[in-house]
């Protein structure tokens, strides 16, 4: 099992958190905001194509790695890319979400909302958390 | 939504609920003391809230487990039944809704318990860091609303009530700066 990287993106498309934790080839030029422009009109391709309402999409593959994703209703996007012997990271992201994000941040004073994140705190968390995967 | 904001509650930090209400009844002092009148005070009130709402969306969100609401009505409840449970530890009653607007009201009110208005501050508005709460926190799941203080129990009304406004449902665009 293992994760290659981590980010998080708010609403407007501001990369707060970029993570690295096992990635061999470098990451290419503008990545960010491709990254952003691909999830962004995955979810709106993915929704149109939904037979019913909802029905959003969480995880997609290629033959090397799989991109899982998950998105909150305050906007904040939370995207994991790993080997693809990982099952649905939804309640990962999630429990990433619930206990670094707002415990390390949303409380932290000193750190505003869509600001990058550089909380030491957080990333240490985070670190310890992914080992465990 | 009862039993949803109960465990809500049960998965935040308590304190004790003296203390909160004192320590919110000293902000208020302050905030009048530095603005010196009562206008600029409410308005102040109401943007600590909103700072306030933005942030404790995110908590809301993480502890309360609760779904999309479908309509304007059922995120009153979610309000009134799990938020305010979550974070006063009291329910507020959901009257008046239609599609763009309800109206909150609070049958007891941690914020005021030992507060009398003096009469040269008659107009405060001293629960309006809760509007600005409510803006904040609605603003960040893409409703853009205005809340205002209709009663208060402080004005001598029965109950205390927060009107909410919805004024536009936000989309969510792709901003491309090249």
């Amino acid at each position: 099992m293992v994760v290659h990287t981590m980010q998080i993106f708010d609403r407007q498309g501001q990369p707060l958190y970029y993570r690295e934790f096992n990635r061999p080839l470098a990451a290419s030029k503008d990545e960010h905001k491709l990254m952003y422009g691909f999830l962004f009109s995955l979810k709106k391709l993915v929704a149109s194509l939904s037979p019913k309402k909802g029905g959003g999409f969480y995880a997609c593959s290629t033959s090397a790695y799989k991109l899982h994703y998950f998105e909150t209703a305050s906007g904040l996007r939370f995207v994991m890319t790993t080997d693809l012997a990982m099952a649905d990271m939804r309640d990962v992201l999630r429990y990433i979400y619930s206990n670094f994000y707002v415990e390390c941040l949303v409380k932290n004073p000193l750190w505003r909302p869509g600001e990058p994140i550089t909380c030491p705190n957080f990333t240490k968390s985070l670190e310890r958390y992914v080992a465990t995967l | 939504m009862r039993r949803v904001g109960e465990a809500a509650f049960s998965k935040v930090e308590k304190i004790n609920s003296e203390l909160f209400s004192l320590t919110y009844g000293a902000i208020v002092t302050q905030l009048l003391k530095d603005y010196e009148e009562v206008d600029a005070t409410n308005t102040q009130l109401e943007k600590m809230g909103y700072n306030i709402g933005v942030r404790l969306i995110d908590e809301f969100l993480a502890k309360a487990q609760v779904g999309n609401c479908g309509n304007f009505g059922e995120t009153a409840e979610v309000i009134a039944k799990v938020g305010f449970k979550m974070f006063l530890g009291i329910t507020a009653e959901v009257v008046g809704v239609s599609e763009k607007e309800f109206s909150l009201q609070l049958p007891e009110n941690p914020l005021a318990e030992f507060v009398e208005l003096p009469e040269q501050y008659g107009s405060l508005a001293y629960n309006n860091m809760l509007c600005g709460v409510l803006r904040g926190a609605l603003e960040m799941v893409q409703m853009r609303v205005e809340c205002s203080l209709t009663k208060d129990a402080l004005w001598g009304d029965e109950v205390t009530e927060i009107r909410v406004v919805l004024k536009e449902m936000m989309e969510e665009e792709y901003v491309d700066d090249d």
